[in-house]
């Protein structure tokens, strides 16, 4: 099966600092693609590239089969990829049906509550996720049930890819099992999701491929299955002898 | 299953109040607490002639807080519907008594003076990013001094009598018959309007209100409004300007509660950002709320030269502008941006206007009245903040 997201050579520079230098990445439908790497290993421009937020310099994007460009998050969206950002960006005066249509509201002049409500049922149903009160200000729900309603809204433009950054970065360890939980129903409904992560212990638990960044190139694309977590940390930081590896080896 | 649904409102209600979402209840509170102080000192207070002028004295500043509302959701303000209701009903007095245009051409000229203000303010709001409460202050002040040089050499323009516009803000009362009729309408309205979106919602297989609930609640609605109308009735009965103010409310509360407008209204002043991030046009919102408060004061103002049958080089200042906010924020809209209903403005400017309406019937002066107004506004900021915090703390905010 083709890969449905597939980038080749991508480059991106800001002024002189190359923030990505040939990157390649493949997802397929019904995969999750772990993006990996330290601080400044260019996840976050990956992401913007990917989301129309900062276009690439250089390399070619196919989606779906057809080459394509990403100018504006309006042209991602309209090819059908979604990003849900670390800062969720909900409204917290808002319930959570009003976050979920917000600004893609049904019937602009006379809004249809009903349609909008069973809408939303389905969605979170989609994700398997419990949601008590779907009429109660977003400000009352948890991390996870946030990260459930960005991950919901981002699903109503009917996506073929999902791209979440960070998602479980600021969550307990019962919410991160929800979220990784989410991140198992996207991929049994056949989308191809790109998760950008820190945490090896995630990466594990729900990736099917680990994509390393280091300094802005690949660093190797792994089967998560087969991999340790130990090498994807070499990958991460460039070598086998370095201040991590050296400290595993001393105890 | 109904009754269960309703222990669950009921019990949601208590827990929201608990967590600092407090709604209408501060300013019925408010209300019971004044209306009965008021009528212990002075037993005219609650007749129904004092009744029927204190709800035609409620409209002009009504309108205006029913304009700050909407800048107060987006989390901005106006400091200047004051100024802007002197200098409209001026325009008014000069174009219809001095010019000698017709009564109509002067009222579209002095709402459309209004839009422009509020264009300009969300012009400099939206490009500069100048704070709003900077550039309505600037406002207050400029438009003041427009209002001035407009009647400069006058001081005072008196509007004919015999005019349409002063009869309509005098002496303008809807027949008792017609009155019963609004109200009966309203009932059946709430009563069709809920029954048709209950089945709706039940056909969808989603939780409705089910026909008890409905009825009682259009029911109370009859009751309650048909026993207003009629101890109004005992006097000269309701006044169009007060009809003309309720409609004004009612258009508000669809426009922000069931448009599209509506909720990016509210999504603006809940997270600028999330807004911008759902493809909402932020600074269309803003323009609109700006452009909308400053009509509104117009029209506020167009409306107090009417009832006062002139128009003079003090309308519009003293404690006009702040009762306009009070109001706003006595009827539960948050200074913080986000919450608040065009109900608000309507409960919140009787409240207001009972405190004036009460003062001047002990015979006390302007001086007493502007410190009472002064302290009530300070207590309504008071709730609404320790109502956020206890959001914060309750994770509701």
């Amino acid at each position: 099966m083709p890969p449905i997201l597939s980038l080749r050579g991508i480059t991106k520079t800001f002024g002189a600092v190359a923030a990505l230098t040939d990157v390649d990445l493949d997802v397929r439908a019904g995969q999750v693609v772990a993006v990996v790497g330290d601080n400044g290993a260019g996840k976050s421009t990956l992401v913007k590239v990917l989301s129309g937020v900062h276009p690439q310099d250089g390399g070619t994007i196919t989606f779906d089969g057809g080459q394509t460009t990403i100018p504006t998050p309006a042209a991602a969206q309209r090819l059908g990829i979604a990003t849900v950002f670390q800062d969720l960006a909900l409204c917290e005066n808002l319930n959570v049906i009003e976050n979920l249509f917000l600004g893609q509201e049904i019937r602009p002049f006379r809004l249809d509550d009903v349609a909008m409500e069973t809408r939303s049922h389905d969605l979170l149903k989609q994700l398997s996720a419990k949601i008590p009160n779907l009429r109660a200000p977003v400000a009352g729900l948890s991390g996870g049930q946030r990260q459930t309603v960005a991950i919901a809204r981002s699903l109503l433009g009917e996506p073929k890819v999902i791209i979440l950054d960070e998602p479980t970065a600021a969550l307990g360890v019962a919410q991160t099992a929800e979220v990784l939980n989410l991140v198992e129903r996207l991929r049994e409904n056949d989308l191809g999701v790109i998760m950008i992560s820190h945490n090896m212990a995630d990466v594990k638990a729900v990736a099917d491929k680990v994509a390393v960044l280091r300094l802005g190139r690949n660093n190797g694309v792994f089967d998560a299955a087969e991999v340790s977590a130990e090498e994807i940390v070499a990958a991460i930081t460039g070598a086998s002898d370095n201040v991590v590896s050296r400290r595993a080896a001393r105890s | 299953m109904t009754t269960t649904l309703q222990r669950q409102r009921l019990k949601g209600t208590v827990e929201s109040v608990r967590g600092g979402d407090l709604g209408v209840i501060p300013v019925v509170v408010g209300l019971v607490v004044i209306w009965t102080v008021f009528q212990i000192l002075n037993p005219v207070f609650l007749s129904s002639r004092n009744l029927v002028d204190l709800a035609m004295d409620s409209a002009p500043v009504g309108i205006m807080a029913l304009g700050i509302v909407c800048v107060l959701l987006v989390g901005q303000i106006d400091l200047s519907v004051g100024s802007v209701s002197g200098l409209s009903g001026a325009v008014l007095a000069v174009l219809f008594v001095d010019q000698g245009l017709p009564v109509v051409v002067a009222i579209l000229a002095a709402m459309a003076l209004g839009a422009l203000i509020g264009y300009l303010y969300a012009q400099l709001f939206n490009r500069f990013g100048v704070p709003s409460f900077v550039i309505t202050l600037a406002g207050l002040l400029a438009f003041l001094g427009l209002q001035l040089w407009v009647l400069r050499g006058k001081g005072a323009i008196n509007l004919p009598f015999e005019s349409g516009l002063v009869n309509f803000a005098q002496l303008s009362f809807v027949p008792p018959w017609l009155a019963y009729v609004f109200v009966a309408v309203a009932a059946g309205w709430l009563f069709v309007s809920g029954f048709l979106h209950a089945r709706a919602r039940r056909d969808a297989g989603l939780p409705a209100r089910g026909l008890t609930g409905l009825l009682v609640r259009s029911g109370a609605l009859l009751i309650g409004l048909g026993g207003v109308v009629w101890y109004l009735n005992q006097a000269r009965g309701v006044g169009w300007m007060f009809v003309l103010f309720v409609a004004m409310v009612l258009v508000m509360h669809y426009l922000l509660a069931r448009t599209k407008w509506g909720k990016s209204v509210y999504a603006v002043g809940g997270n600028v950002e999330a807004a911008r991030r759902a493809a909402i046009n932020v600074k269309a919102a803003y323009t609109s709320v700006f452009v909308l408060c400053s009509t509104f004061a117009a029209i506020g103002g167009i409306l107090m030269a009417a009832r006062l049958a002139a128009a003079n080089q003090s309308s519009g200042t003293g404690d006009v502008n702040l009762n306009a906010i009070a109001a706003a924020v006595i009827g539960g809209t948050s200074l913080f941006g986000g919450r608040g209903t065009a109900f608000g403005a309507l409960l919140g400017i009787v409240v207001i206007q009972s405190i004036s309406s009460g003062l001047t019937l002990l015979n006390l002066d302007s001086s007493i009245r502007f410190m009472v107004t002064g302290a009530v506004l300070l207590l309504a900021v008071i709730v609404d903040s320790v109502a956020r915090k206890s959001r914060t703390s309750h994770g509701r905010a």
